[in-house]
C-alpha cells in the first residue's frame, strides 16, 4: 500500500484543475463568437408573447446589463469565472428569476441516482460475464451466448432505450412512458414515492445497463487471457483448489484491477449517453433540464449544466487515479 | 513429415486446420470481412440508391403522411404501397430516400471527424514521443486535459449558440475532440518501441530519424491505428447522433439522428409509427454493429492471443 508520492499528486491536481479552467473558458467563449444576441433573443420571447414592443432599444439595453454583456469582455470573464467555482451562473432566462444553480440542484441528484444505480449493475454483470467467457469451466452456453449477445453493445443508449421504451411502455405498458416519478404521488421519502421512481427509473437505468455491460465484458475478457497462464493461476490448480475458488479469488481479482483505469476513461461517454436517454425519458435530470434549455435558448443554463457535467467527469477520472493504487499495490504511480 | 501426420485427423482437427491456414493471414478474419462488409453495404446503398431511388422524396410533403411500409397498416387504416416502401414520415418524407441520404451522412462525419482527429493523434503523438522535454509535457498534458472533457457537453454549448451548422462543419468541431486518444496511445507505443530491441538497432545502424519512424515503428503501429481511428469514428458518430438527437445537428440536411428527433416530438412512439423512428434506429444500431466487428478483428490482428479463443 503505497503513499501518493507529492509530484503525482500535484501532477494529477494540476490536469484537474487545468481541464475545469480549460472547459469553462471554453464553454464562456463559444456563445461570444456567435453573432446570436440573447438580448435579442429574450427580446423577441417578450415580442412574440405580447405582439409588440415599444421601446425595444431601451428594453435590449436594459436586458444587456440585466444579463452583464454590456461590459467590457475581460470584466464578464473574471465575473463569470468567479461564478462558475462557486456554482453561481447567473440568473436562468427562461425560468427568469430562478438561479440556474437551483435548477441544477434539484436535477442533479436524478442524474446522479440513475447514473450510479446503472453503473454498479453494469459493472458487476459486465466484469462477471467477461471472465466466464474465458474461463474453461463455463458452460457451453455461456462462451456461445455471450458473445452473440455481445453485438449490441456498441449501440448508444438512446437506441436502446427507444427500442426498450416502445416495447415495454407503448406496446406491452409494463413501465411508465416518461417522467422520473409518477405525478400522483407526493415527493418525499414515503414507501410510495420511493417505488414509484424505482418503477420509473427501470426503463432508462436498463437501457443505459443492455448496452454498456459489453464494453467491461470485452474488457474484462482479454484481462483474464493474461492472467489465465500467470504462475500464481497454474500453483492453486495444482494445490487442487476448487475451481470457482480460483476463478473468483485468483483471477478475477487480478484481473479486474485495469477496468477501473478503463471506467475513468469512459466515463464522460457514459454520462454523454445517459444525458441522452433522460432526455428521451423525459426523466427529471441533467438531460432534461439541457435539452429544455436548448429549446428556450436558456443560455446560463446550457451553460451550467455543461460546466457541471465536465466537473463531473474531470473529478471522478482524478478520484479514481487517486485510488487506483491503493487497490492495486502492484502499481506504482509513476512520475511522468 | 513427421509421424503424427500420419495419424488420422478427426474431423473438428481437420476443420480447425483448413481454418488456420484460410484465416493464416490475421486480417482476413471474419470480424473483420463482416463489419467492413457491413458499412460498404450502407455506402453502396447510399451510392446506388441514389440512381435506383428518387432521391427528391425526402423532400417535406412529397409523399403522403405517416404511410407505413408495405405488407403493415397505420391507425388511419391505411396499407402501405409499393410508391414508399419503408413507409413515410410526419412530413411527407419518403424513409427509404431518407435513409439513402440520412445514412452515408452520418457515416461521413464519423469518418472525416476521425480522419482528421487521427491525422492531428499521429502528429501529435510521435512528436511528444520522439522529441520528449517541453513538448513532450505540452502536449500530455493538453490531451489529458482534453481527454476528460465530454465532446457532446461543449458542441451543445457551440452549436445552440450558433445555430445551424453544415455536416462539414460539424465534422471538424467533432474532430476537435477525437485527437486525444490517438495522441496518447502512438506516445505510449513510440516510448515503449524506443527501448526495444529493433529500433535500438536501427539506430545503431545508423539510420536516419524519419526512417526509424515510417519503416521500423509505423509497420508495427498499424494495427493500433486502424483500432483507434474506428474507436474515434464510433465516438464521432455517437457525438454526431446524440447532437441531431437533440435538434441541434444539421437542419436542413437528412441525417438519421434529426430523424428520429422529428420522431420522438412528434410522439411516434405513442402512435406506433414504428417505422418512423425505428428504420433510422436500426440503420445507426448496422452502424455501430460494423463498428464493433472491425474492431474486434483488429484486435485479433494486434494481439494473437486472442485468435485461439474464437
Amino acid at each position: 500500500m503505497g503513499r501518493i508520492p507529492r509530484a503525482y499528486l500535484i501532477n494529477r491536481l494540476t490536469t484537474l484543475i487545468l481541464t475545469i479552467l480549460i472547459a469553462a473558458t471554453i464553454i464562456w467563449i463559444i456563445p461570444r463568437l456567435s453573432p446570436v444576441d440573447p438580448a435579442e433573443i429574450a427580446l423577441g420571447r417578450m415580442a412574440a408573447g405580447a405582439g409588440s414592443v415599444a421601446n425595444s432599444e431601451e428594453i435590449l439595453a436594459q436586458l444587456r446589463a440585466n444579463m452583464g454583456i454590456d461590459e467590457p469582455l475581460i470584466v464578464q470573464y473574471f465575473r463569470y469565472m468567479s461564478g462558475a467555482l462557486v456554482f453561481d451562473f447567473g440568473l436562468s432566462t427562461a425560468a427568469f428569476p430562478t438561479p440556474v444553480s437551483t435548477l441544477i440542484l434539484n436535477a442533479l441528484p436524478w442524474t446522479l441516482g440513475l447514473m450510479i444505480l446503472s453503473l454498479i449493475i453494469t459493472f458487476v454483470i459486465g466484469n462477471l460475464l467477461g471472465a466466464l467467457m474465458v474461463w474453461d469451466r463455463s458452460p457451453k452456453l455461456v462462451r456461445v451466448a455471450i458473445p452473440a449477445a455481445m453485438v449490441f453493445t456498441s449501440i448508444p443508449p438512446i437506441l436502446s432505450g427507444l427500442l426498450l421504451m416502445w416495447i415495454f411502455a407503448a406496446k406491452l405498458q409494463w413501465f411508465p412512458l416518461t417522467g422520473a416519478y409518477s405525478i400522483f404521488v407526493e415527493p418525499g421519502w414515503t414507501w410510495e414515492f420511493v417505488q414509484s421512481v424505482l418503477y420509473h427509473g427501470f426503463l432508462p437505468a436498463l437501457s443505459i445497463v443492455v448496452v454498456t455491460f459489453g464494453f467491461w465484458a470485452l474488457g474484462m475478457r482479454g484481462l483474464m487471457i493474461g492472467v489465465q497462464g500467470e504462475d500464481y493461476v497454474k500453483l492453486a490448480e495444482a494445490k487442487g483448489l476448487r475451481p470457482r475458488y480460483i476463478l473468483y479469488r485468483y483471477m478475477i481479482r487480478n484481473a479486474i484491477l485495469p477496468q477501473i483505469t478503463a471506467f475513468a476513461l469512459k466515463i464522460g461517454l457514459l454520462i454523454a449517453g445517459q444525458v441522452l436517454v433522460e432526455r428521451i425519458f423525459a426523466y427529471n435530470g441533467m438531460g432534461k433540464l439541457l435539452y429544455d434549455a436548448i429549446l428556450n435558448q436558456d443560455f446560463p443554463v446550457i451553460q451550467g449544466v455543461s460546466f457541471v457535467i465536465i466537473l463531473i467527469t474531470a473529478l471522478s477520472v482524478f478520484l479514481v487515479d487517486l485510488v487506483y493504487p491503493f487497490i492495486d499495490p502492484r502499481i506504482r504511480h509513476e512520475v511522468a | 513429415m513427421t509421424s503424427q501426420d500420419n495419424m488420422p485427423m478427426t474431423r473438428a482437427e481437420k476443420r480447425q486446420a483448413k481454418r488456420i491456414k484460410r484465416f493464416d493471414n490475421p486480417w482476413m478474419n471474419p470480424k473483420l470481412i463482416w463489419g467492413a462488409a457491413l458499412l460498404l453495404g450502407i455506402i453502396a446503398m447510399g451510392v446506388i440508391g441514389r440512381f435506383v431511388w428518387d432521391p427528391d422524396l425526402v423532400f417535406t410533403g412529397s409523399s403522403m403522411l405517416r404511410l407505413p411500409p408495405v405488407g403493415f397498416e397505420n391507425l388511419r387504416g391505411q396499407a402501405g404501397t409499393m410508391a414508399n416502401p419503408l413507409g413515410t414520415d410526419g412530413g411527407g418524407r419518403d424513409l427509404l430516400a431518407l435513409i439513402i441520404i440520412g445514412a452515408p451522412n452520418t457515416l461521413f462525419v464519423g469518418l472525416l471527424a476521425s480522419l482528421i482527429g487521427m491525422s492531428i493523434g499521429i502528429f501529435l503523438g510521435f512528436s511528444a514521443g520522439f522529441l520528449g522535454g517541453r513538448t513532450d509535457d505540452v502536449i500530455r498534458v493538453s490531451a489529458d486535459v482534453m481527454i476528460t472533457i465530454p465532446p457532446l457537453l461543449i458542441l451543445v454549448v457551440f452549436q445552440s449558440a450558433f445555430g445551424d451548422v453544415s455536416l462539414t462543419m460539424m465534422a471538424l468541431l467533432i474532430a476537435g475532440f477525437v485527437w486525444q486518444s490517438p495522441t496518447r496511445l502512438i506516445r505510449a507505443q513510440v516510448l515503449s518501441m524506443k527501448q526495444s530491441g529493433y529500433v535500438q538497432m536501427a539506430q545503431l545502424s545508423g539510420a536516419s530519424t524519419s526512417h526509424i519512424m515510417f519503416r521500423e515503428m509505423m509497420p508495427n503501429l498499424v494495427p493500433y491505428l486502424f483500432g483507434s481511428f474506428i474507436a474515434s469514428v464510433t465516438t464521432s458518430i455517437v457525438t454526431a447522433v446524440g447532437l441531431e438527437v437533440l435538434g441541434l445537428g444539421p437542419q436542413r440536411i437528412p441525417t438519421l439522428g434529426r430523424t428520429i428527433y422529428e420522431a420522438i416530438n412528434a410522439g411516434a412512439l405513442i402512435q406506433n409509427l414504428w417505422w418512423w423512428w425505428g428504420i433510422p434506429t436500426l440503420l445507426l444500431a448496422i452502424i455501430f454493429i460494423g463498428l464493433l466487428l472491425i474492431n474486434l478483428g483488429l484486435d485479433e490482428v494486434s494481439n494473437p492471443r486472442l485468435r485461439k479463443l474464437s
